[in-house]
């Protein structure tokens, strides 16, 4: 077949370019541009060369605030895949129950943010909160605001409340795509119930699951609103995550170099990681239909 | 390998069934014979795969009992009865190999290594899968896929029955001759009992030594192919058997004669008096068509010729009836005279075949 060439066809991506241009690169370049200046003042800017990225880079503030980020983004989702896995193969598959289990598992991802962090900051409350309350007087010594342990404790849990239901409303979608001939397979085969998870359901989890931890990890990595309402990033800065010491730098302190080359290098990471993470996932995809032929 | 018998077995979809046409399966008395080959043949939705899964253990009858050599199994699991069974669609674990695909059903039952390695080099020689053992059984064909399938289902040697569930649907015609042909010899050498649900008649007469058809959820007969096609017990054997099926035509029958409209057929069995719908039903391959001007008048329409013989398609009444002539005949649209076999003619009071007496 002859194709013929013909470059004006250019044109027609050209409204989407203006629309990307407006919207993310032009934002996004003025970051960079203060990344690569300082100014003492009456906007007058000044060329610094990569200063602030290498002072981001040696920043123990940073640093820190990155170690709890990833610490945090760790443990909520070693919670939050397995246990959204275990209850999308525990509810009912048809029926009346479970359309009620998918509204009340669609309820927390209706909350607004800052919501949720009110709601938990009245709930772990000692004097008047339910659970801090219960716990308090069951003799556990909680204190969302003065102990590092607990405040943690109530982060965590919270985003565990909050986003499960994402991870599980994803897995029950991909559990009810398996047409029933494969558990009748297992059954005549012998498969035990951990053999059925393993190599029938696992699998076929596979492509939703890869969506799952993709939008938990961006999402906790760039978790703000909920702990700043919760703690405030306390007690000290035991829960100040890279977002919340993003805002204290840019809007609090106002140093705006650092600031900015902070947030692109912050920016950076989430895309390396989401890009390596979504390319190994593919690649093992492809390996395995490419072993086939 | 057993013998497996279904007692007064009906089962419903419903939970209070009332009228008989709540059932899917419609109650039925039948023992497959231990070591045969059956074929379970019918429409789509007449309810075969029910059937099938009840045996399998895959599904509880609403009533009646299923027995393997005379122990009740009607509430045992699918594991208990030690059955194999191959789906219509292809069920192969993805992330595993073909080869530890085949092994499954033998690893879950802890047979030991060297005797699973043995019988999955078996199997996939037989079903010509030995070069892709190694292979993930992701990115394989459909065709492949199912050769899984029905290698898993035969992996086995020691199950009570093999149970096929329209396996060759996603399959190539011509490897579908050379499956059948696998499993029919892989029949004759281990001797397991064999139900093989399928719509497809042709596939049904080569596979089986005895055929069940079903229609409506009710078991019409259950023969040898030469007895389905000789003779039909129900009209529904005569018009799904048989390329084109049986021709049906409404009739009055006194004694050894029937008379469709205006002309007198003569029957090779005398018949009492008869009540209800009454018809008769002549195979296409036992009409002749006539020049002398003797036996039914009609008008052929049309005429097929399909190589080895011609298919006269003819109208009698507003009916159509089709005749099978030889390759040879010389046959002209217009009108013609029909004559039947008196032997090879049945009759059907209700959709049912009544038994004459000798003439």
């Amino acid at each position: 077949m002859n194709k013929s060439v013909n470059q004006k066809a250019w044109f027609l991506v050209l409204p989407v370019l203006l629309l990307v241009a407006f919207s993310a690169v032009v934002p996004l370049m003025t970051v960079v541009n203060y990344s690569v200046q300082d100014t003492f003042g009456n906007n007058a800017f000044f060329w610094n060369g990569i200063a602030w990225f290498s002072d981001t880079l040696h920043s123990p503030r940073v640093w820190g605030s990155l170690g709890r980020q990833t610490a945090f983004t760790a443990i909520i989702l070693a919670i939050e895949v397995p246990l959204g896995i275990f209850v999308a193969l525990n509810m009912p598959k048809k029926g009346f129950w479970s359309t009620i289990c998918l509204v009340l598992m669609a309820l927390p991802l209706l909350i607004p943010w800052n919501v949720v962090g009110t709601i938990w900051q009245i709930f772990g409350r000692v004097d008047i909160g339910l659970l801090g309350y219960t716990l308090f007087h069951l003799g556990i010594d909680y204190n969302y605001t003065q102990g590092f342990y607990s405040a943690w404790a109530t982060v965590v849990v919270m985003d565990v409340w909050h986003w499960t239901s994402l991870v599980a409303l994803l897995c029950y979608a991909g559990l009810q795509s398996i047409p029933q001939a494969y558990y009748q397979a297992a059954r005549i085969d012998q498969a035990s119930r951990w053999k059925v998870f393993r190599y029938i359901e696992l699998p076929k989890m596979r492509g939703v699951l890869t969506i799952a931890i993709l939008l938990r990890f961006m999402d906790s990595f760039k978790i703000y609103t909920e702990p700043f309402v919760l703690t405030g990033g306390g007690p000290g800065n035991s829960t100040t995550f890279l977002s919340i010491d993003l805002v204290k730098m840019a809007l609090g302190q106002f140093d705006l170099g650092p600031a900015a080359a902070f947030s692109l290098m912050y920016f950076l990471i989430i895309l390396l990681v989401s890009w390596v993470f979504y390319t190994v996932m593919m690649q093992i995809d492809k390996d395995d239909v490419e072993g086939g032929k | 390998m057993a013998k497996i018998t279904l007692d007064a077995l009906a089962h419903s979809y419903l939970p209070h069934p009332k009228a008989e046409q709540d059932y899917a399966l419609k109650q039925l008395n039948h023992v497959w014979a231990d070591g045969e080959a059956y074929a379970l043949l019918g429409a789509s939705g007449c309810g075969k795969t029910t059937l099938l899964n009840i045996i399998s253990g895959l599904l509880t009858p609403s009533q009646g009992r299923i027995l393997f050599n005379d122990r009740d199994v009607t509430q045992t699991s699918t594991t208990e009865r030690n059955i194999a069974q191959v789906f219509q669609f292809p069920v192969v674990y993805d992330t595993m190999t073909v080869r530890a695909n085949l092994a499954f059903p033998l690893k879950n039952r802890g047979a030991p290594a060297a005797y699973v390695a043995e019988r999955v080099q078996q199997i996939a020689r037989m079903i010509g899968l030995e070069e892709m053992l190694e292979r993930k059984a992701r990115g394989l064909t459909a065709d492949a896929k199912q050769k899984i399938s029905l290698g898993r289902g035969m992996v086995r040697e020691d199950v009570n029955a093999i149970l096929f569930d329209e396996p060759l649907t996603v399959i190539d015609p011509q490897m579908k001759w050379e499956l059948r042909t696998q499993l029919k010899k892989l029949h004759r050498e281990f001797g397991h009992t064999m139900i093989y649900v399928t719509h497809d008649q042709t596939e049904a007469l080569t596979f089986a030594d005895k055929v069940v058809v079903m229609h409506d959820g009710r078991v019409v007969q259950i023969g040898t192919p030469q007895e389905l096609f000789e003779t039909p017990e129900h009209t529904f054997v005569g018009y799904f058997i048989g390329s084109p099926g049986m021709n049906l035509l409404p009739a009055h029958v006194e004694g050894a004669r029937a008379r469709v409209g205006d002309t007198q057929i003569a029957l090779g069995a005398r018949y009492g008096a008869l009540s209800g719908k009454v018809e008769i039903g002549v195979r296409p391959e036992f009409l002749r068509l006539n020049r002398v001007g003797a036996g039914l008048p009609v008008q052929v329409t049309r005429i097929e010729d399909v190589g080895r013989h011609k298919i006269v398609r003819a109208r009698f009444d507003g009916r159509e009836i089709n005749i099978v002539a030889p390759e040879g005949d010389r046959i002209a649209p217009g009108a013609a005279h029909v004559e039947a076999d008196p032997g090879r003619v049945n009759v059907y009071v209700d959709d049912w075949r009544v038994q004459g007496e000798a003439a």
